[in-house]
Formats: structure tokens, C-alpha cells, sequence
């Protein structure tokens, strides 16, 4: 039966697909190929969301080698609804994304880039996906090898340096992320995450488990750029090719979010996380200083995707505060910003992807009065900015609105006035690049920029993109309720 | 019509008059006509609704769920009634008033103008209608957008520095106190529903309550309490229209109402008055109402006169809600209403002396009741109304929010609302007398004339108006009693 088999369909058919590209070694076919898969993959996921909503949680058996000696494949509600929003993303950027590749990648490059970009895809799902903490690694660094890959393809030369130190630093958390599993392995003896925890239970509560919690925090941390350790971020995106920093800054950094949720619910549960080394306060800590950090950071940039890109840490800070909140509505907020914010950032990335093309630049000073040149552009990019602010009717108020109560909930007063204030400073960072587009006037040298009108199928991604950011802001049961449900599931457990 | 559909069509009505005005922008005279005809017709759907309401039926219309606890949902209570009422009559007049304005200073992006202006009502009904705080916060956040492009019409550097602070104050203040302190509330009570008897019972602590009124409070910077009402006059640097229509009416009206609205359909008056020893609010209005007539006694320029005038009056209506007993919540109301009509008819006349003699100068203006005595007199009916002299709409609040004040015998709004008198009649008299009865130049001869006619008419049917609602205020008399029977 096909319908048992979907668990390793996700994962096998981006990475079966991947060679394919190379083989053809045709930059049109590539890049079909990549559309074609990407929604093939998304119609997986909403096959398996439909089991899991009727089964709850399926097992596969990798192999039909039975757990805990084989590698287990586990989806219950949290992994279909990261799948989802994986998946949805990769089929809207990869439509979208054909004119941008060729216009910033060369040409003679462009079939390895979307063999390259399938790999990250199949590295992403798999982390999602997978069971067991060795494969676990084994996709992560699927996942990051390639992303290395694809942020180095850049015409910018200075994407090789932005690659290179994502490249240190991404291997410096994966190798505490492996030392962390060889930890565990030595205690438990095993490898199969549902089996860990079991021994977890069990285990004495050692220092070699707490040393093992501790590096895997600080490698995914790393490879999520949790607040201090984002300094690979920035320059990551802001020098990547557009659709590059686009997909990534919608998936990466949620997915290794996903990772950590795992790990402090399901692997350690959530009492030996929280109740143990103060770990919630450190959480928190780092929280805040992301959102401060990065929203105070954006407002001082002058290339759209670095703004982004700043903004995208305080936007994990978010994520975490709702997690160190250990409550059921904190880590549900968590959730629904993670959902809601793929689509907001992804949204806002697009739009720049397509002034890119359009212009040439990302500098906000350059777009001065351009939004008379290119109106629907930048009608999207302030849908899209208005959901980042938290503006009602859309899909940033209701995440805001969730993290607020759970705050107020937790009694956690001084996160109220934090969360406030850098919705503030997004206003002035998104509000500088509109007031900037539309109300300055057109600068001169206007002359001597490309000018290309906006890809049919760009648009209609973007166009996308902004039509789910407010639907979300509307029509909340589609990721709220889910978000109540998996986060009821992970703290009763 | 039902009522349902009433509602809708108040709420799009503007909005299609945008696309109509956007459509004929070539040929001015029928842009104006798509204004007018909108305005009227707006008149008719809010005035249609008004007997429904006075029967005590609350037409309701509920668009849409967003979570199990936060909808998009409109019902139309006596207060909300008479706001939209006072809003869309006022837009009327406004509308004539615009057209003679705009056109004899010979404004640019006209077009642009009335869009803004008509998004600006849209939002005013939205707020007057709202059912929920929900609701009422994102009509609120869409009226300062929208009233953006107006107080920055001309465009110069200065007017968008002034601009930035209006602009920056309103969305500030509403983001870092209204929306947590609505979020607060649904935390603590599990609902945002504007309910009669407030939607606060049993035990919470006075300074959980406290903070949060004053988180509404200051949150709503459309009331423009002190300190948040820097706003208020940097916005005057807008043309004439917009400072009588919004600055006097729909956008702070707008600010005091949510106010009120959620005093009495949030906390409930009996409720507050239960639980608060120290009324913090009293004092805070009380203060706002005497350093703003200070500051309007010292100023030179008309308009920010007016403006720090309209800070003092826009808090006597809190003063008087804070005193929390049903004549006095009254008096509020019905000051929202007087305070409405005589606060447009001295920005007319304000705007109309500018445009027929480019003054904006208070010590400018001897003599000028010779040569414009239509807008003096409208100025000086104004003045009487804002001072509470009879027979003006003035008087009637006033006497309402004195009442409460005596009967709780609360000394201090006593004495407030005393030396605030004192001190309009001290900063308004002497503009009516100087125009009147001081000669500017030896020779009795006018260099100029009233303004274009259509200035003159609105000032006329405003200033008429401010007498008229003294004499025949029934209808707000009951739509007030009306609230005061159902909310206390």
C-alpha cells in the first residue's frame, strides 16, 4: 500500500530527485523538476496530516527494521504540522523562483543550485520527520551542507565569505549536537528518540545526561541563531541569493526550533528540562535580548534583507519566549508564531527577491519613491510588514495577541512591555522602508537601474504569500487550534 | 431596510463614495457631488437607525469569528448611536465648509483629501458601532492611519515633522497601553464584549483596576489627557477642514467616547465606584482641563488655541464619567454632543478668517466683527457654548456635569469646573470683543469681506445648530437617558 510508504515518500522523493538535476543538467527541467517535487511533497504532508488525524501518531519502520534497533520514522500532529509549513513554502518559493535564479545565479550554475536546494529540502523534512537521534544528525547536516551550498552560489562575491562562516559555525553546533547524541547513547544504549525517553525515565539522573541536554541546547542554539549565537544570520542572508535567504528565513532556523521543542518535550520531558539548571530563566533571557537585539538592530540597516534578516532574530526570540514560558498557552504561542511567522518573513523576502529583480538593489535609500514604479510590490511588502508589526487582521496580531495572554498567564509583566516595544521598533523599521518608497521623492538616477517588470509567477506567489498572512489573521482554527492541540499533547504527556 | 443591512452600508457607504471620488477626480464639481451625495446618504442610513434605537432595540450584525473569543461584531447602543449621529450630520457640513475652503486657498491633491476624509468617517462609524474592544481598536488604529495623509496634506518638512509626532504618539500610546490593557481584560474576564453592567465581577485587587484604567486612559490618545496630548496640536497644522471635522470632533470625540464606552460598558460605573477609594482619573482630568486653559489663555495663534481649548473640554467629559454618577455620565455625553457643534463652528470661523484675511493671529483681529459679522457672530455663539452660557448647547452640560459633581459632593470637579469657566470666558470674550468693538485703523473701512459662501453657510448651520440643541435637545436627552437606564 502507497499509503503506508508515504513516511519515507517525504523524505525519499526530494532526495531521489536531487541527482535527477544533474543528470539532466538543464536549468528549465531543474527547476520544473523542483516545483513538480516540492508539490508532490506538499501532498504528502497533507496525506499524512490526514492520518494523523485520524491514528494520532504513526510509526515506519525504515527498512522493516523494527525500532529501537532500526531507524524509526515518528509523525504525530507537531511533525505534520512543521511538514506542513515546510512544505508549503518550498512549493510557493520554488513557483516563484525561476526569473530570480537566472537573474542572480549563473547560468552554468542554476541546475546545481535546485539539486542543491532539494537536498536542503530532503534534509529539513528528515529532520522533521525522523525518530532517531543519529538520523536526526545525519539530516541536519544534510540540511546545513547544502544550505551552505546554495548561500555560497551568490554573484555577490561576498556570499562565499557569509557560506564560509555559516560553514564554522554551523559545524561547531552539529558537532555538539553529535556529542550530545553520543552522550545519550553511552547512558541509554540507544538511539530511538521514544526509546530515550523511556531510559530517560529510568536512567539515574546523571552529569553525563545533563552535560548531553547542555551541548545539544548550545548546537541547536547555534544552528537556530538563538540570541548570542546569531552572528552567522545576518550576513547569511543578506548575501545569498534572494530566493536563497527567502526559503531559508521561512524554514531553517523553525525547523531547528522544532528540534529543540523535541527535545525539551518529548526526548527530556519537560520536567527535567525546566526544573533542573534554571534552564527556563536562561531561555528567557536569551529571548529578550534577541527581540531587543534585533529589532533595534533592523532599524539601523540600509539593505532590506539584512533588515529582514535582524528581524527574523528578534522573530526567533518570540519563538523562544514562548517555549521558556513552560506553560500550555506559551508553548502554544510558540507554535502559531512559528506557523505565522514562516509566512510573514517568507512574504517579506519574496517582495524583496522581487525588487531585486526589479532594481537591482536592496538599499532602502535607493528605493526612494519607487513604489510608484512598481505599486503592487510594495502593496505586498506592507501587508506582509504590517503582519510583522502585529497589526489586527492579520496573521502577526494573532501570534502577538497568544504571547501577551500567555505573559500575562505566567505572570511575567516586564516580557509584556518587551513584546510591546519591539512592535514599536518593527514600525519604524518597516515604516522607514514605506515611508521611504512612497513618500520620497524619485531619485535621478533612476535611469540606471534594470527596471524589469515583476515575473508573473513571482507575483502570484507573493500574491500568495499576503493572502495567507491576512486569512491567518481572520481564519485562526486552521494553525490555532492545531497549536492548542500539539501543545496540550506535549505537556500532558 | 433591516437593520443588519443598515449597519453594513453605514460602514461601506464611505467607502464606495472613496472609489466615486477616486472615479470623477477629472471634473472637480462632480468629485464634490460624489462627497456631498455620500455624506447625505450616510446621514440617512445613521438617522435610520435611530428609531430602533430609541424603542431600545440594540441592532446588532456580527461579520465574523477570528478565534472563539475575538469577532469582528457591531451593535448599536444609544452612545455609539448618538456619536454616529453627531459624526455623519457634522461630515455634511464639513463637506460644504471643505469645498469653499480648499478651494479658495487653492489646495493641492484635493482629490487625495477627500479619499482621506472619507476613509476617516468610515473608521468614525466603525468606533461608534463597535461591540467589542476588539473591534473598537482596529477602527481606532484605521482612523489614525487614515487621518495621516490629511494632517500632512501640504507636505512641507514642518508638517511632517508634525506629522511624526501625531502620528507617532496616537500609534505609540495605542500599541504599548491600549492593546495589552485589552488583552489584560480578556485575560482576566475572559471576554471584550461591550456588556451592560460591565464585564467585570467579583474580587480583583483596586490596583489591578486602577492600572487598568489608566492604561485605557492613556492608551486611547485620542482623548488627549495630559501628558499624551502633544498630538493635538501638532496636528493643527492640517488645513482648517480637517482641524474642525477631526481635530474637534470625529477623531477626539472618538478618543473620549471609547472612553466612556468602556467605563460604563466595561468596568460599570457602580462597579468602579465600588472598588476605587481615590478616583485617580478625577484628578488627572481635572489637572488636563486647568494647565490646558492656561496654555490656551497664553496663546497668540487661533488654532492652538482652539486646540488647547478642545484638550480642557475633551476632559471634562472624563472629569465628568470619572465622577461616576449617572446625572453627571449624562452631562458627559451630552458634552461630547455640545461640546461637538460649538467646537467646529470656532475652527469654521477660525478657517474662515484665514481664508478671507490670511489671519492666524489672535492680536490680529480688531475690529474684524465689522467686516465678517456672519462668522463673528457664528465665533461668538461658540465661545458662549464653550464658556456654558445659555441659550447655547453648552449651558445644558455643564449644568448636567455640575449637578453630579454637587451631588456627590465632589468639591474638587466643583471647583475645577468653576475656574475652568472663568478661564474660557478669560481666553474666549475678549477675541468676540476685540472683533467687535475695537477699531483696527481710524478709517471704518473693510479691505476685505466674509469668506466664499459656502464658508459662511457652515459656519451659520453650525452656529444655529449650537442654539437649536438648547432649546430642542430631546432626542439626546433620550438616547442619554436611555444609556443611563441600561448601563448603570
Amino acid at each position: 500500500m502507497i499509503s503506508s510508504q508515504l513516511p519515507a515518500l517525504q523524505v525519499v522523493l526530494p532526495l531521489a530527485a536531487a541527482p535527477l538535476c544533474i543528470l539532466f543538467h538543464n536549468r528549465t527541467f531543474a527547476w520544473l523538476l523542483m516545483v513538480f517535487v516540492s508539490l508532490a511533497s506538499f501532498g504528502i504532508s497533507c496525506a499524512l496530516f490526514n492520518q494523523v488525524l485520524a491514528e494520532n501518531a504513526i510509526t515506519y519502520a525504515m527498512g522493516g527494521w523494527v525500532a529501537p534497533w532500526g531507524i524509526e520514522y515518528y509523525i504525530d500532529k507537531l511533525t505534520t504540522y512543521m511538514l506542513l509549513i515546510v512544505n508549503g513554502i518550498a512549493v510557493l518559493v520554488s513557483l516563484g523562483a525561476r526569473e530570480s535564479v537566472e537573474n542572480e545565479i549563473s547560468s552554468d550554475r542554476i541546475y546545481l543550485f535546485y539539486t542543491a536546494f532539494l537536498l536542503n529540502l530532503t534534509g529539513l523534512l528528515g529532520v522533521i520527520i525522523t525518530g532517531d537521534a543519529f538520523n536526526l544528525f545525519v539530516f541536519i547536516e544534510i540540511a546545513s551542507l547544502s544550505s551552505y551550498a546554495i548561500i555560497s552560489l551568490g554573484k555577490d562575491k561576498r556570499c562565499l565569505y557569509a557560506a564560509f562562516r555559516y560553514l564554522v559555525y554551523g559545524t561547531v553546533g552539529a558537532s555538539f549536537i553529535l556529542i550530545s547524541v553520543g552522550l545519550l547513547y553511552v547512558v541509554t544504549g540507544t538511539l530511538n528518540i521514544a526509546d530515550l525517553s523511556q531510559q530517560l525515565v529510568n536512567a539515574e539522573n546523571t552529569a553525563t545526561i545533563t552535560t548531553a541536554f547542555v551541548f545539544f541546547v548550545i548546537g541547536i542554539a547555534i544552528k537556530a541563531a538563538i540570541f548570542p549565537m546569531h552572528l552567522w544570520l545576518p550576513d547569511a542572508y543578506t548575501y545569498s541569493p534572494s530566493i536563497v535567504s527567502t526559503f531559508l528565513a521561512g524554514t531553517t532556523t523553525k525547523v531547528f526550533i522544532y528540534v529543540l521543542i523535541r527535545f525539551i518535550y518529548s526526548l527530556y520531558g519537560y520536567e527535567f528540562s525546566f526544573f533542573h539548571e534554571s534552564f527556563d530563566n536562561l531561555l528567557m533571557i536569551a529571548a529578550c535580548g534577541a527581540i531587543l537585539y534585533g529589532s533595534y538592530r533592523a532599524i539601523k540597516q540600509d539593505s532590506l534583507k539584512r533588515l529582514l534578516a535582524y528581524s527574523s532574530i528578534a522573530q526567533i526570540g518570540y519563538m523562544i519566549l514562548g517555549i521558556a514560558l513552560i506553560t500550555e498557552l506559551g508553548l502554544a504561542a510558540s507554535l502559531i508564531h512559528i506557523f505565522n511567522h514562516a509566512f510573514i518573513k517568507v512574504g517579506l523576502f519574496l517582495a524583496v527577491t522581487a525588487i531585486i529583480y526589479s532594481y537591482g538593489t536592496d538599499s532602502i535609500e535607493r528605493l526612494a519613491g519607487m513604489a510608484k514604479t512598481s505599486p503592487f510590490t510594495f502593496v505586498l511588502f506592507l501587508i506582509s510588514g504590517l503582519s510583522i508589526i502585529g497589526v489586527p487582521l492579520t496573521s502577526g496580531f494573532i501570534s502577538k495577541w497568544y504571547l501577551i495572554k500567555a505573559s500575562l498567564e505566567a505572570g511575567y509583566w516586564g516580557l509584556i512591555v518587551i513584546i510591546v516595544f519591539s512592535s514599536v521598533l518593527a514600525i519604524i523599521y518597516i515604516g522607514r522602508v514605506i515611508e521611504t518608497a512612497y513618500f520620497k521623492p524619485e531619485a535621478t538616477n533612476t535611469a540606471s537601474f534594470n527596471n524589469k517588470k515583476m515575473p508573473h509567477l513571482l507575483f502570484l506567489s507573493l500574491f500568495i504569500f499576503c493572502f495567507i498572512n491576512i486569512y491567518l489573521g481572520i481564519e485562526t482554527s486552521l494553525n490555532v487550534d492545531m497549536a492548542f492541540q500539539i501543545a496540550h499533547e506535549l505537556i500532558n504527556k | 431596510m433591516n437593520s443588519q443591512l443598515l449597519i453594513i452600508s453605514a460602514l461601506l457607504l464611505p467607502i464606495i463614495g472613496v472609489i466615486f471620488i477616486a472615479l470623477t477626480q477629472k471634473n472637480i464639481n462632480l468629485r464634490e457631488t460624489c462627497t456631498l451625495i455620500t455624506s447625505v446618504a450616510l446621514i440617512y442610513i445613521v438617522y435610520s437607525l435611530l428609531p430602533a434605537v430609541l424603542n431600545g432595540v440594540h441592532p446588532e450584525l456580527y461579520l465574523f469569528n477570528i478565534t472563539s473569543s475575538l469577532a469582528i461584531h457591531f451593535k448599536v447602543e444609544p452612545l455609539g448611536m448618538l456619536f454616529a449621529c453627531i459624526a455623519s450630520f457634522l461630515w455634511l457640513i464639513n463637506s460644504i465648509y471643505s469645498i469653499g475652503y480648499m478651494r479658495s486657498n487653492k489646495y493641492k491633491h484635493q482629490t487625495r483629501f477627500y479619499i482621506y476624509f472619507a476613509l476617516a468617517i468610515a473608521s468614525t462609524i466603525g468606533i461608534a458601532f463597535s461591540a467589542n474592544l476588539f473591534t473598537l481598536f482596529i477602527f481606532y488604529e484605521f482612523l489614525t492611519l487614515s487621518t495621516y495623509p490629511l494632517v500632512t496634506h501640504k507636505g512641507t518638512d514642518e508638517v511632517k515633522r508634525a506629522g511624526r509626532i501625531y502620528l507617532g504618539i496616537l500609534l505609540a500610546t495605542s500599541i504599548c497601553l491600549f492593546l495589552p490593557a485589552i488583552i489584560w481584560t480578556h485575560y482576566l474576564t475572559g471576554t471584550i464584549e461591550f456588556t451592560r453592567g460591565g464585564v467585570f465581577n467579583g474580587d480583583y485587587q483596586p490596583i489591578v483596576i486602577i492600572s487598568l484604567l489608566l492604561m485605557f486612559t492613556y492608551g486611547i490618545g485620542k482623548a488627549a489627557v495630559m501628558p499624551v496630548h502633544r498630538w493635538l496640536p501638532s496636528a493643527m497644522v492640517a488645513p482648517t477642514p480637517v482641524s474642525a471635522l477631526l481635530h474637534a470632533v470625529a477623531v477626539v470625540k472618538a478618543g473620549v467616547f471609547s472612553v466612556v464606552k468602556i467605563i460604563i460598558y466595561i468596568f460599570s460605573p457602580t462597579f468602579l465606584s465600588d472598588i476605587i477609594d481615590v478616583n485617580v482619573l478625577l484628578y488627572l482630568a481635572g489637572a488636563t482641563i486647568l494647565i490646558a486653559s492656561v496654555i490656551a489663555l497664553r496663546s497668540d495663534n487661533l488654532k492652538r488655541r482652539l486646540a488647547y481649548s478642545t484638550i480642557s473640554q475633551l476632559s471634562y467629559v472624563i472629569l465628568a464619567t470619572a465622577l461616576l454618577v449617572p446625572i453627571s455620565i449624562m452631562g458627559a455625553v451630552l458634552h461630547i454632543l455640545a461640546h461637538a457643534f460649538g467646537k467646529i463652528t470656532l475652527f469654521f470661523a477660525a478657517g474662515a478668517i484665514y481664508t478671507a484675511t490670511k489671519k492666524t493671529e489672535v492680536s490680529q483681529l480688531d475690529g474684524i466683527g465689522r467686516c465678517m459679522p456672519w462668522t463673528m457672530a457664528a465665533f461668538a455663539i461658540g465661545s458662549l457654548s464653550m464658556i456654558g452660557i445659555p441659550p447655547t448647547a453648552g449651558f445644558l452640560s455643564k449644568w448636567f456635569i455640575l449637578q453630579g459633581a454637587l451631588d456627590i459632593q465632589s468639591w474638587f470637579a466643583v471647583t475645577v469646573i468653576v475656574i475652568s469657566t472663568l478661564l474660557n470666558t478669560a481666553y474666549f470674550l475678549p477675541i468676540v470683543y476685540v472683533a467687535f468693538f475695537r477699531n483696527s485703523n481710524t478709517k471704518n473701512v473693510c479691505t476685505y469681506n466674509e469668506a466664499p459662501f459656502p464658508i459662511v453657510l457652515a459656519v451659520s448651520i453650525t452656529a444655529l445648530m449650537t442654539v437649536i440643541l438648547f432649546f430642542f435637545p430631546e432626542v439626546p436627552l433620550q438616547l442619554v437617558k436611555l444609556l443611563i437606564g441600561e448601563g448603570l
